[in-house]
């Protein structure tokens, strides 16, 4: 390992409509070592490393390869540089081979025609340069297991001359002993001078594999070239959750009313493969929120009690009602509500109108025998924009034109429409901004204080525990703790979210 | 994003909008909708220049509103399947099996014995009956619409041709003819059933719960389900609907030509996908205009009446439509990008 960087970016700013996703990240990678990158989920690393595969342009900052600084003006440009990014879905094409999928795009071709003895030699190479000459070159890869499809997505990596990989989350989908496979191919990477940019949520694997490490909070790097066997992990943790920016978030109401019966009661709520004997009881006026990594099955708790998908077993009951199984309609006329995670495409219709979007929940109360009174319908909708200060105002403007935080307004709009008793919210200030975020908090705790039983999914701990009256952590499709969010501080959470996985 | 970002973003987005005063107004739906009339128009004047009193005679313009009646109300019903995000290739052969299903001896026997109505009923359940087997397949079967209206296209036509036995079937059923092929001041019934189906499709579409969910639907299944709209059951609705529009088609055409036949409607899925698209309907689901597609039924079908009346070619009438739909998918596509950035 020499110490010239390899890589060096500087002050690399990226903003999306809205919001800014880098605020000045540093990052430098030397020859031959795994620089690891960590920090909570939204904190900048999937755009950080889109900006190093140039599938993001940055809007500020410098990239030096090899002390030279460098434009990357495209994915293939990353490429013919020496940069490779193996995401964590991986992109290979299911019915082509090994070997296609490995020179896909630079296919070995004589005269047009493409050489299936020279392209499966090549292939048969690379596999055994990483360490996996059983896995043949002719197979189709869409029979292989996650594992071996890594492999083969590294190889393609390598097919290219690479000098630097980049592995968002590789041990995501694999087991212990894959894992520990997987390392020996990064070891063996590492001694031929590639240098690796590892991501992952695992300390513990981070201490096994990792040699320095750069931690990111909130788009911006909090520290960096940290060699990873002097640093506690206590100090990473500090490091991840070291607050960069203070929410306002509305004071929970100080002593527990009069409760009553709770209005939403889930009992040994499962889907199989994901999630299973799920719990949850939520009061009128509780908010309760669901902590987890992704992957850990909250969002797929939110939408399989809203009836989205066909829970496996247990039972959701709104006001003492239990709900039809696998039936959103169902669930809508109990009056439960769903914010979901990925507001573009699954909340709003893009194209139409904000009223449109406010009242498609609730055509019902505007129509007399299907007929609708749009008068009503847009009087209803303005009153709704104007309690919840959406700006621009006007509901015939098209939803796509609202920013995130005003799109997420327009969502909570549709179910306040409806009166709704729960309401369940999936990430609800993703891709919203900072000032946007209070508000929307504060209208959560309105909607509590008016009643309503909310469910939050979040992947900011912080948010949960600013926002929530009661805590559950989810793993691994499992609740695995349950308290009053006074009870628990962020690094608590961030500890029962990856236990067993702390070193 | 701060108040001011979101100010300058939204000017950036207004000055690309009026970047061209034609698109501009071409990207309002009432300026689409100008823009087919000002066609029309003037194909009108070629027709009165090249056809003269042949062509702007009120006995020329009924022949013009005869032809489009039929194609366009199977239009009408396609407008609903595409803005609901979905394809129907099966339209001229579920034409055909109704027109053929309702004229076969047994069905004008009993149609004889009891009433004519016997017909407009077994031409409606029929439509209605494909339309429901397309929807289901369609729906919760999974099969994408391309090949469930693909097969249904194949088999309807199959199953006319054995009905039939692949020959004509002259309607004798007096109160029937009587019913359909009579005029109201003058105008042909079928013209104005054309009239009554096209309005109440525009109604439906753009002042009901079903029009504002077909628009849900069509524009984002995904999040139209999570809103809580039954999309399966929706979807089954809009086939049924076409399928309908396909039974009332075939009893205009078999008293337009006093036959059933299992030649009826061919290829009257492009020429109602045309119309619909050139319309201004979105091919992708979300937009529709029941008005754009009876003017692209017009323009269309004004066009094969000033051919014929020029002793043109159907092979260039043929050339020149496909040269159209082409045009008005690019025109639509350019619109629509703008549109998104």
């Amino acid at each position: 390992m020499n110490d010239r960087p390899l890589l060096q970016m500087s002050g690399i700013v990226k903003e999306f409509p809205g919001v800014r996703a880098l605020g000045g990240v540093d990052l430098d990678v030397r020859a031959g070592e795994v620089h690891c990158l960590l920090g909570q989920n939204g904190a900048g690393k999937s755009t950080l490393i889109k900006v190093l595969a140039a599938a993001y342009r940055p809007d500020e900052g410098t990239i030096a390869w090899e002390g030279e600084e460098v434009t990357l003006a495209s994915p293939m440009a990353a490429l013919k540089v020496g940069i490779a990014t193996i995401y964590q879905e991986l992109d290979l094409v299911p019915d082509l081979s090994v070997a296609e999928n490995i020179v896909l795009g630079h296919e070995l071709t004589r005269g047009g025609l493409t050489q299936r003895q020279r392209t499966n030699a090549v292939a048969r190479d690379l596999l055994a340069r990483l360490g996996h000459a059983e896995i043949s070159p002719t197979r189709s890869v869409g029979s292989l297991s996650p594992a071996s499809q890594q492999i083969v997505s590294m190889a393609r990596a390598l097919s290219h001359d690479t000098r630097l990989l980049v592995l968002d989350e590789p041990s995501a989908v694999l087991d212990q002993g894959e894992v520990d496979n997987l390392f020996r191919v990064i070891r063996g990477l590492t001694e031929e001078g590639v240098a690796i940019v590892y991501i992952s949520h695992r300390l513990e694997e981070i201490r096994a594999i990792g040699d320095r490490i750069t931690v990111l909070k909130d788009g911006i790097t909090v520290a960096t070239g940290l060699p990873v066997a002097e640093t506690p992990t206590s100090r990473l943790i500090e490091l991840m959750t070291g607050r960069s920016i203070e929410y306002v978030f509305p004071p929970r109401p100080e002593e527990p009313r009069d409760r009553g019966a709770p209005v939403l009661e889930v009992r040994g709520l499962a889907l199989a493969g994901v999630f299973r004997d799920v719990d949850l009881t939520v009061h009128a006026g509780e908010i309760v929120g669901l902590a987890g990594l992704v992957g850990a099955g909250r969002s797929e708790i939110l939408e399989t009690l809203y009836g989205a998908r066909h829970a496996s077993a247990g039972t959701v009951s709104v006001d003492q009602r239990p709900l039809r199984r696998g039936s959103v309609p169902a669930a809508v006329r109990a009056g439960v509500g769903l914010a979901p995670e990925e507001r573009k495409s699954q909340g709003l219709l893009l194209d139409q109108a904000v009223y449109r979007n406010i009242t498609i929940s609730s055509l019902g109360r505007f129509a007399r025998g299907g007929f609708l009174r749009s008068g009503s319908e847009r009087k209803r909708a303005e009153e709704l924009t104007r309690s919840l200060d959406v700006r621009p105002a006007g509901v015939e403007r098209a939803v796509r034109t609202l920013s995130g935080g005003n799109q997420q307004k327009v969502v909570l709009a549709r179910w306040l429409l409806r009166d709704c008793r729960v309401l369940l919210l999936d990430e609800p200030t993703r891709g919203v901004d900072v000032g946007a975020r209070s508000e929307i908090y504060q209208l959560v705790r309105r909607l509590a204080d008016s009643g309503v039983a909310v469910v939050v999914v979040s992947s900011e701990v912080e948010e949960v525990l600013g926002l929530a009256d009661r805590v559950l952590v989810v793993r691994e499709g499992a609740v695995v703790h349950d308290s009053p969010a006074g009870e628990l501080d962020e690094s608590r959470v961030l500890d029962l979210v990856m236990e067993g996985k702390v070193a | 994003m701060t108040e001011s970002t979101a100010r300058v973003e939204r000017a950036a987005l207004e000055t690309t909008r009026t970047d061209n005063p034609v698109l501009a107004v071409l990207r309002t739906s009432v300026g689409r909708n100008l823009g087919l009339v000002v066609a029309l128009l003037l194909l009108c004047v070629v027709g009165a220049a090249t056809a003269g009193d042949r062509f702007a005679s009120m006995d020329n313009v009924l022949t013009i509103l005869r032809l489009a009646a039929t194609i366009g109300v199977v239009s009408i019903g396609m407008t609903f399947v595409i803005t609901g995000g979905g394809i129907d290739l099966s339209v001229g052969a579920i034409l055909a099996l109704a027109s053929v299903w309702c004229t076969t001896v047994a069905t004008q026997d009993l149609a004889n014995d009891l009433h004519w109505m016997v017909m407009v009923g077994a031409a409606l359940a029929v439509g209605a009956g494909c339309g429901l087997v397309n929807g289901l397949l369609i729906a919760y079967g999974g099969v994408v619409p391309f090949i469930a209206t693909l097969a249904m296209l194949a088999s309807a036509r199959g199953l006319a041709e054995i009905i039939s036995d692949r020959k004509t079937q002259i309607v004798d059923v007096p109160g029937f003819q009587d019913f359909f092929a009579r005029e109201i001041l003058g105008v042909p019934f079928i013209v104005i059933l054309f009239v009554l189906v096209a309005a109440a499709g525009w109604v439906l579409l753009n002042r009901t719960t079903f029009g504002r969910r077909t628009l849900a639907v069509g524009g984002n299944p995904e999040a139209a389900r999570l809103a809580g709209i039954n999309v399966k059951r929706h979807t089954v609705y809009l086939y049924v609907l076409l399928g309908l529009c396909c039974g009332v088609a075939a009893l205009m055409i078999i008293s337009r030509t006093t036959t059933g036949s299992s030649t009826h409607g061919g290829l009257y899925e492009l020429d109602a996908i045309a119309a619909v698209v050139i319309g201004g309907t979105l091919l992708s689901g979300g937009r529709g205009t029941i008005v754009g597609t009876v003017l692209g039924v017009l323009i269309f079908t004004t066009l094969t009446n000033v051919f014929t009346l020029n002793n043109r070619s159907i092979s260039e009438q043929s050339l020149l439509k496909g040269a159209i739909i082409v045009a008005a998918v690019l025109l639509q596509q350019r619109l629509a990008s703008r549109n998104t950035t």
